[in-house]
Formats: C-alpha cells, sequence, structure tokens
C-alpha cells in the first residue's frame, strides 16, 4: 500500500504548491477541494484491509464535506464578491513558492525529531501533515483578499485533519462528527462575512480592515 | 441535569428564529436565562449525574464556571431587554463618523445570545478534551454574530479578525489535542480516551515528551481566546465594537471558558509531573499580559478599550496565580468569580454611557456624576472595583496571589506583579475619575432618565462584589477551595 | 566486447543523422492540430542543406567569437553525446559523476551562444540572452536535483548506470519519485529548448522572442550548426527523459534500440500535442513554473532520501 499512499501524499504537496502559487481565486478553490478528498481518502488508502464501516462514513463525510459543501459556500462567496483573482499579494508568488519547498523541509527535520510512537502509516505522513499546516498559516498571513484567507485557514485545517488521522486518533464518533460540524459553520459564517465585507468595502481586500488600532 | 442545562438555550434560540412579536422574544430570553439559572444552582443543591459515558459530567471548576457563566447571563439579559428596547430600528447615525448603519435582525441577535449561553455550557461540563475544543470553537462561531449588531465598518473588522485570530489559534488546540492523544498511547498499543479523570488517573503512563508540546500547543491555542498577550490583540477591538451587553458577555464569562480549557490542561500536566514546567509558562504569559495592558492603559482615549485592556491585565492575574501555585491557585479561581462580576458590571455601565453622550472618547465623556447619577456612582465604583481597591472582593483575591508568590520566595514576581497593578491602577483612575468628574457639555442625547432595566443589573452585581469582599459564602468557599486542590493548590 | 563498442559508437552517429527528425516530427504534429497538412518530416533536412549553401553574412560590431560560437556549441554539443546512453546502451565515454559533466557541457554550449548573443552589439539579442540565462538559473537545479534523485534510487553514479539502473524493478519501489523527476525533466525539457509554454519557437513579436532573438544575427552554415545544434540538444534532453520512463530493458539490442527510437517519437509528439494545446505562459510567470520544477525535484530527492 505505501506505493499509493506516496501519491496521495505527494499530491497533497502538489495541491499546496499551486495554492501558494496561483492568483486566480477559482482555481485556488477547487485545488483546496481537492485536497480535503485526498485527505478524506486517507483513512480508506491507510488501511485496506479493515473497512469499518465507521471509518467508511466518516471517510464520506469529510470528502462530502470539502469537496463539495466547501467549495459551494466559497464559490457562493466569491459569485457575491465579483472578484477573479488575488491582488499583490505581500509576498510575492515565486518567494511563495519557494518558501512552501523550505516548509516542506522544515516540516521534514521537525518530523526526524518527532519520534511517533506506534506505526505509523507512512513516515511521509507527518512532514506532509506539517507542511500543510504551515502552508494554510502562511496563505493567511501573506494574502490580502478574505477569502484567500478563509483558504488558508481550510488548508490548515486540512493539515491538522491529516496529522490526526495520520497518529491513528479514534476519537469518539460524537466528537469528530462536532469537530467536522465546527468547521462547517466556521466556513459558512466566514462566507456570510465576506458577503458583508463585500457590501461594506465594495472589496474584499482587508488592507482595508485596519482602522481599529491600539 | 446536564442535558436540560444544554437542552433549554439551544431549544429557546430555535424558537427566537421564528417570526413573532419583539417583546415576546425578549421575554422568551429572560425565561431561558431566568431557566438555565435555575437549573444551574440546582446543581449545587442536587450533584448532577455524569451523561454520555462520562464526557459530560460537572466537576468544581466546572461548577464554578456555570454558574458564574448562567447568573451572569441572567443580569446581562434582563439589561438586553432594555437595550433592546431603546435601540432604533431602522437606520440611525454611527456616533464617531456619521455615517448611516443598520442593526442586525434582533431574532438573529437573541438567537445567537442564546446559543451562546449552551456552546459556554457545554464546554464547561465537557470532560473529554475533544468536546471542549468543540464547545469553544462553537462559541467564537456562534459569537461572531453578537460582535457585528451593528452594522457598519469598524464592528465588521473587528469580527473578522475575531473570526480569523481566535478560529487559528483554536485550530493549534486541536493539534494540541492530537498530540496529547500521542502522549496517552499505551507501549502495548491502544490510547487511553482523552477523558479529564482518565488521563490524571493513568497520568504515570504518559509520554512526557509528548504532554510537553501538547500543553504548550493547549496554552497558545485557548490562550489565543483567552486573551492572554501576545495572542490578544484580536480582544480590545471585537470588545469595543460590540454592543455593551455582548462586551459584559464576553470578558465576563467566555474568557472564562478559555481559561478553563487551559485548566484542563493543567490538571493533566499536574498529574503527569510536569506541573513545573507548565506554571512557568503560565507565570510567562501572566506578566507579559499585564505589561502590554499597562502600557496600552497608559494613553487609551477609549473607554470601551479600555476596559478591554483590563480585562486582557486580568487574564494575565489569573494565569500567574495559577502560575504561582499553592494559596494562588486558590487566589486565582476567586479572581475568576469577582473579575467576571465587575467586568461585566462596567461594561454594562459603559454601554449607559455610551447611550447618553453618543461618543467612546474618555475626553469627550464628562460629568457623568451629574448627567447620570446612579451610573456615574456604580462606574466609580467598578473603578475601584477593578483596580483592586478594598473592601471589594478583587483585592482579596489579587492579596491571596501576592501572598503565595511570597510564600513561594518568588520576591522578584511579586514586585513585578504589584507594581504592573499600580502602573494599571494610575491609568485606570485617571481615565474613569475625569469622566465621572465635572460638569456634562451641553450637546449629546439628553437622557435624563435613567431606566430601570439599565442600572439594575449593574447595580446588583455591584453589590455582589462588594459582599463578596466582606463574607464569602460558605458553599462558594468549599467550592473553590476543591477547584483549586484538584489543580495542586491546598 | 566488440559489439558493445561499436553499438557504443552507433548511438552518438545515430543521434546525429535523426536528431534533425524530431523538430520535424513536432512541426507535423502541431500542423495536423491546426488542420494542416504541414511540412514533411525531412524539411529540416532540407533546410540544413539549404542553409549550408549560403554564404554568411558577419555584422561589423561583432568580433572572432561570433564567427567560432556556433561550430564550438555544436562540437560541445557533440562531445555531450558521448556522455549520453541510449536505449540501453551505455555511453561511449562513461564514468562516475558524468552526470555533472553533462549538465556543464550542455550549460556551456548555452554559455556559448549568450555570448555570441551578447557580441552582436544589439540590445534586442542582449534582451533574448538575459531571459535565456534568467530561466537557466532557475533550470538547471531542478534538471540537478532531479537526476541526484535519479542516482538515489538508482545506486549509481554515471548516467549508463543510472538508465540500465531504470528497470522495472526500480519502477516498483520507487514510482512516485520517478514520476516526479520525470515530470521536472520534462519542465526542464521545455525550457532548455525554449518550447511552449516557456517560449514560442514561432513568434517573430519583439517582446515575446526568447531564443529566436538570440539566434536572430545568425545567417548561412551557421546558422544551420545551430539549429542542428539545438536538435541535438531536444535528442540529449529527450534521451535523459526516455531513458528515466522506459521500464523495458529486454536485452536484445535491436529491440532495446526500437524501444528508444519509439519513446523518443512518443516523446515529441507529446511535445507537439502539448505545444498545441496549451499557450504560452506569461514571461512573469516562468520563473513561478521553473520553481515548481525545482519543488518536484526537491520532493523526489526528498522521496528517496527517507
Amino acid at each position: 500500500m505505501t506505493p499509493w499512499l506516496d501519491t496521495l501524499m505527494v499530491l497533497v504537496v502538489f495541491t499546496s504548491l499551486k495554492l501558494l502559487g496561483s492568483s486566480r481565486l477559482g482555481s485556488c478553490i477547487r485545488t483546496a477541494a481537492f485536497q480535503g478528498v485526498l485527505l478524506g481518502l486517507l483513512p480508506i488508502v491507510a488501511h485496506p484491509g479493515s473497512l469499518a464501516p465507521r471509518l467508511l462514513c466518516m471517510s464520506a463525510a469529510a470528502i462530502g464535506l470539502k469537496g463539495i459543501v466547501f467549495p459551494w459556500l466559497l464559490f457562493r462567496a466569491l459569485r457575491g464578491a465579483r472578484v477573479r483573482r488575488e491582488v499583490e499579494p505581500f509576498v510575492g508568488y515565486t518567494s511563495s513558492l519557494l518558501i512552501g519547498v523550505l516548509a516542506l523541509i522544515a516540516a521534514l527535520w521537525a518530523a526526524r525529531h518527532l519520534r511517533v510512537p506506534g506505526r505509523p502509516i507512512s513516515p511521509l505522513l507527518v512532514p506532509v501533515a506539517l507542511s500543510t499546516m504551515l502552508v494554510g498559516l502562511f496563505l493567511i498571513i501573506s494574502r490580502k483578499k478574505a477569502l484567500s484567507q478563509v483558504l488558508g485557514y481550510l488548508v490548515f485545517e486540512n493539515g491538522i485533519y491529516a496529522f490526526g488521522v495520520g497518529v491513528a486518533y479514534e476519537a469518539p464518533l460524537l466528537v469528530e462528527l462536532g469537530v467536522l460540524l465546527d468547521v462547517f459553520v466556521a466556513v459558512f459564517v466566514m462566507g456570510i462575512a465576506i458577503f458583508h465585507i463585500r457590501r461594506e468595502f465594495d472589496s474584499i481586500d482587508t488592507t482595508r480592515l485596519e482602522t481599529l488600532r491600539y | 441535569m446536564i442535558l436540560s442545562l444544554l437542552l433549554v438555550p439551544v431549544v429557546a434560540a430555535v424558537v427566537a428564529f421564528l417570526p413573532s412579536a419583539a417583546p415576546l422574544r425578549r421575554g422568551l430570553l429572560v425565561l431561558a436565562a431566568a431557566l438555565h439559572a435555575g437549573l444551574s444552582l440546582a446543581t449545587w443543591v442536587t450533584p448532577a449525574s455524569p451523561e454520555w459515558h462520562g464526557m459530560l459530567a460537572l466537576d468544581a471548576a466546572g461548577r464554578l464556571v456555570l454558574t458564574v457563566t448562567s447568573a451572569l447571563f441572567f443580569f446581562v439579559a434582563l439589561y438586553v431587554v432594555g437595550y433592546l428596547g431603546r435601540e432604533v430600528k431602522d437606520e440611525r447615525r454611527d456616533f464617531e463618523e456619521g455615517f448611516l448603519f443598520t442593526n442586525a435582525p434582533e431574532a438573529v441577535f437573541v438567537a445567537c445570545l442564546l446559543l451562546f449561553l449552551a456552546s459556554m455550557t457545554l464546554v464547561s461540563v465537557s470532560q473529554h478534551f475533544g468536546m471542549i475544543w468543540v464547545g469553544i470553537e462553537a462559541t467564537t462561531l456562534v459569537s461572531a454574530p453578537l460582535i457585528y449588531f451593528h452594522r457598519h465598518h469598524r464592528s465588521l473588522e473587528a469580527t473578522w479578525k475575531y473570526l480569523m485570530i481566535c478560529s487559528v489559534g483554536i485550530g493549534l488546540a486541536l493539534l494540541g489535542n492530537f498530540f496529547l492523544a500521542i502522549a496517552a498511547t499505551r507501549p502495548l498499543g491502544g490510547t487511553t480516551p482523552l477523558l479529564l479523570q482518565t488521563l490524571v488517573a493513568d497520568a504515570g503512563a504518559l509520554q512526557t515528551d509528548w504532554l510537553r508540546p501538547a500543553f504548550i500547543l493547549l496554552l497558545v491555542g485557548y490562550g489565543t481566546k483567552m486573551g492572554l498577550a501576545p495572542l490578544h490583540t484580536w480582544l480590545p477591538d471585537a470588545h469595543s465594537e460590540s454592543p455593551s451587553a455582548v462586551s459584559a458577555l464576553l470578558s465576563g464569562t467566555l474568557l472564562n471558558c478559555a481559561f478553563l480549557g487551559i485548566l484542563r490542561g493543567l490538571q493533566v500536566c499536574q498529574a503527569a509531573g510536569l506541573g513545573e514546567f507548565a506554571r512557568s509558562l503560565l507565570v510567562v504569559f501572566g506578566l507579559l499580559s499585564m505589561g502590554v495592558a499597562a502600557v496600552f492603559l497608559t494613553a487609551q482615549t477609549d473607554y470601551k478599550r479600555m476596559l478591554a485592556y483590563s480585562s486582557v491585565e486580568h487574564m494575565g492575574i489569573l494565569a500567574f496565580g495559577i502560575g504561582i501555585g499553592g494559596g494562588g491557585t486558590f487566589g486565582a479561581m476567586f479572581h475568576m468569580v469577582n473579575h467576571s462580576i465587575t467586568k461585566a458590571m462596567l461594561f454594562l455601565l459603559a454601554g449607559n454611557i455610551l447611550n447618553a453622550y453618543g461618543t467612546k472618547s474618555v475626553d469627550e465623556v464628562q460629568g457623568v456624576f451629574r448627567r447620570l447619577p446612579a451610573s456615574g456612582c456604580l462606574w466609580v465604583t467598578g473603578l475601584l472595583a477593578i483596580t483592586g481597591t478594598p473592601p471589594f472582593s478583587l483585592f482579596l483575591s489579587e492579596f491571596l496571589i501576592v501572598r503565595a508568590a511570597i510564600d513561594a520566595g518568588r520576591l522578584a514576581l511579586a514586585a513585578a506583579f504589584l507594581a504592573l497593578l499600580a502602573w494599571i491602577f494610575a491609568a485606570m483612575s485617571r481615565s474613569m475619575l475625569r469622566m465621572a468628574q465635572g460638569t456634562p457639555p451641553a450637546r449629546g442625547t439628553a437622557a435624563s432618565a435613567e431606566p430601570f432595566l439599565a442600572v439594575a443589573p449593574p447595580a446588583a452585581l455591584a453589590v455582589a462584589v462588594l459582599a463578596l469582599g466582606v463574607f464569602v459564602p460558605g458553599p462558594l468557599l468549599s467550592l473553590l477551595r476543591q477547584a483549586a486542590s484538584a489543580l495542586g493548590g491546598p | 566486447m566488440e559489439s558493445v563498442t561499436i553499438a557504443a559508437f552507433l548511438h552518438p552517429v545515430l543521434a546525429a543523422a535523426l536528431a534533425p527528425l524530431l523538430p520535424g516530427v513536432i512541426n507535423r504534429v502541431k500542423a495536423f492540430f491546426a488542420g494542416r497538412t504541414g511540412p514533411s518530416l525531412l524539411q529540416p533536412y532540407r533546410d540544413l542543406a539549404r542553409l549550408l549553401r549560403k554564404g554568411a553574412v558577419f555584422s561589423p560590431t561583432t568580433t572572432g567569437l561570433f564567427q567560432l560560437a556556433p561550430a564550438a556549441g555544436l562540437a560541445i554539443t557533440l562531445v555531450a553525446m558521448a556522455l549520453l546512453p541510449a536505449g540501453g546502451f551505455p555511453a561511449l565515454l562513461p564514468f562516475p559523476g558524468d552526470f555533472l559533466l553533462l549538465v556543464g557541457l550542455l550549460a556551456l554550449a548555452r554559455f556559448i551562444l549568450i555570448l555570441a548573443a551578447l557580441d552582436t552589439g544589439s540590445s534586442f539579442e542582449g534582451m533574448g540572452a538575459s531571459r535565456e540565462a534568467a530561466f537557466a538559473v532557475l533550470s538547471e537545479p531542478a534538471l540537478l536535483l532531479g537526476l541526484a534523485a535519479a542516482v538515489r534510487v538508482s545506486g549509481e553514479l554515471s548516467l549508463s548506470g543510472i538508465m540500465a539502473a531504470a528497470s522495472a524493478g526500480a519502477w516498483t519501489t520507487a514510482a512516485p519519485a520517478l514520476l516526479l523527476v520525470l515530470g521536472s525533466l520534462l519542465a526542464v525539457f521545455l525550457t532548455e529548448n525554449a518550447r511552449i509554454p516557456v517560449d514560442d519557437p514561432n513568434t517573430h513579436l519583439e517582446l515575446t522572442m526568447i531564443h529566436e532573438v538570440m539566434v536572430l544575427d545568425h545567417s548561412g552554415p551557421d546558422l544551420a550548426l545551430i539549429e542542428f545544434g539545438a536538435a541535438l540538444r531536444l535528442w540529449v534532453f529527450g534521451a535523459l527523459i526516455v531513458g528515466l520512463a522506459t521500464p523495458l530493458r529486454t536485452g536484445v539490442p535491436l529491440a532495446d534500440a526500437g524501444i528508444f527510437l519509439a519513446g523518443m517519437l512518443a516523446l515529441v509528439g507529446f511535445v507537439g500535442v502539448l505545444e498545441s494545446a496549451i499557450a504560452r505562459l506569461r514571461l512573469l510567470r516562468v520563473p513561478q513554473f521553473l520553481v515548481g520544477a525545482i519543488a518536484f525535484s526537491v520532493l523526489a530527492l526528498v522521496l528517496v532520501l527517507r
């Protein structure tokens, strides 16, 4: 199973890099959705033999939420915002890509020092999860459009979810569903906030949100 | 009992969404608040039994936070009834910049308030770390519409910052939960479930290599929500731009819930032998928060932001108290109660002042004693209370913390603590006393009579904080002792 | 021994003979997609013959360097051919670390062309030369890191060893890494040979030319040498890709050579399809494209290093 798992991990890193380098918001949303779907498939690929119904249920919920619901919500916000592209971010695209590569290397180094007890599903999982988290955080701080910041938050949550799967942590079903629900409501509320930002400022550029100081 | 504590606000919120007359909705709010308060008081008499295989249970700290939350919510609900009655339905002019804006629909406001109560209840009763996370994230999400009640660009900015910063911070706390799960993996396979009591009981088997980063992540994550510096940047904006009743709840109840999350992590660390490590981190964050608050309070021109920074300071005091340990734990628990009551009162009064004067600037508000006698007296009372003057209860709790620091031999820390408190006393008194005295300016809305519902809740809270300074009732004392001993204090 | 040596000589000779076919195939595929019949497959040979018959014109601003450069560049590329294995056969002069020399020789050939462009003293050629150099800065790390990953997968330090080891066995164990290396090498292929999406070989607009403008001043036999050298570069990079991509080593010389040739034709056919299907990237986007290629190579290296 390792080649499949490795391919999955590599694809996840691709999506992170693509998000760092792309300025078209529509394609960014689709890439983030694809990343969510890949990570939703992760538990199934990781445990091919034991397909417990609970595992399938969680996988299906994650894929449905991240692959269908979130892009729908974000595309609605995008249409309302009537923007197509990110404006020149605080860190340029080529530098962002290089930083993404550096984040991957840093995550690999960090993962080497974090010895996860038990058998990890794949030695690549923890580095990829950490690097996805770092990429998500970087997107939040370096992009100006509110929608890009929401995408960064989604990628950050994706990374944490991947870490959770890799650690093979079996939370009670209620808690896992609660977590998914919370992320869904978060994206929903953020989408509404973006709608209001657009109405208020005629743009979703967050550099306008700087009047409150001290 | 616990399930009904959760269900009452949720059901009320759903009903509040249904179209109905405004007075009915406000009545529903007060009714639900009263019911909830009654139920939480009932848990003092008959202990609530754990539900859902022990995931929901009320231990000492949880009961403390729940009672404070419930009581404060009741008083704030009374205030909100009057507030909503005074709010203009259609467009109105902004005080500071003069543009026109509208308010959010009242149904959304009331429903979100009730859901806010429900999510905070969830945090108080959760014994499972994952459930705590779900609850705290839920509080963030349902309080965002509350902050955005006045629909203009400043509150939108505050709401966006609040959403982003708190969501990222709480995401880090989720990562901390996973690290905790790794720490709890048994050597022969399988995981200890992340229930508080189980983890504390099994603490010897926890791997400290993973417990350390887990606590750091929980501290940073929930600390963002609690308002510890340097993660506090959302707090002044959110607490100053939201309606005063919402600010009262945010400062008085929400910060406690985030603190509870950190306390749970501390309990596990304490049991696993990492108590010293955890406490030293808390002391650092505590003093840093107090310092940052002192700096920003010094030349503060907006009195609501001033109160918000004061919340940062008091959260720092809480962290410091817990970090010192020993008698400081009891002091911090007591301080949590005192601060909630006092800060809620102050925010409600700030709402009255804002309504009467039409400005949030400290320089432009003069003569509150003359214009709003009751609010003015309570304002000065609140100032004395919040800065730790005897005979108010905050003096007692801060004194206990300082004494614990001296007893532990950490004289430098105690000295820094006292110096910062003095600095903050000077900064806040200067602004707040100036506001109260003098002659009121001729302009501003002519609100001569102070509505009963606007004054009675703050007055009741003032009486409470004064009473606690003189006499702490037996049951409360024993609850505080129980909570402190669970955290390793005497 | 004898047959191996002859076969080793055979590859450079065969490459020199067949290399001009590659641009012909690309043009033919592009014409097919455009709905035209297109030039014949042997057209590049006719073009070379025609150019060799003509006389050369040299600008008075150029020096001897300009006249030497095409021949020097071609010579260096032919030397690089000696290091290149093909179709399961080892190269003419393999030694450990020869992949570094290969990259160096190709860079040297490009450098000489850049010097010749600068030598004309025209800002037009200089602009094209500077763009070419800028892209080279980013494509070389991608190439080197990708080859490093291939070295690690195969455990051999010589190109011939790497290609020999890239059999089906290596593919089953390190498939993701090899795919990443191939992706990165494809990006480098497109950059080094000035193909879409990096550069449009058919454009004649000032603002958009990169490679074309660099060789604008050459004429007659010099231009023939340069075009032949470009075809050889296509062959070299193509051989790298096809060598890594084909997992079959039947051991029968003719079969291996046939597979190799088929692979080369498939590759240039694919490049033709790519040129017809996608548009050229904005100049500002090419560095991002190349950093993406570097990221692929780094990822592949990371995958095989753990």
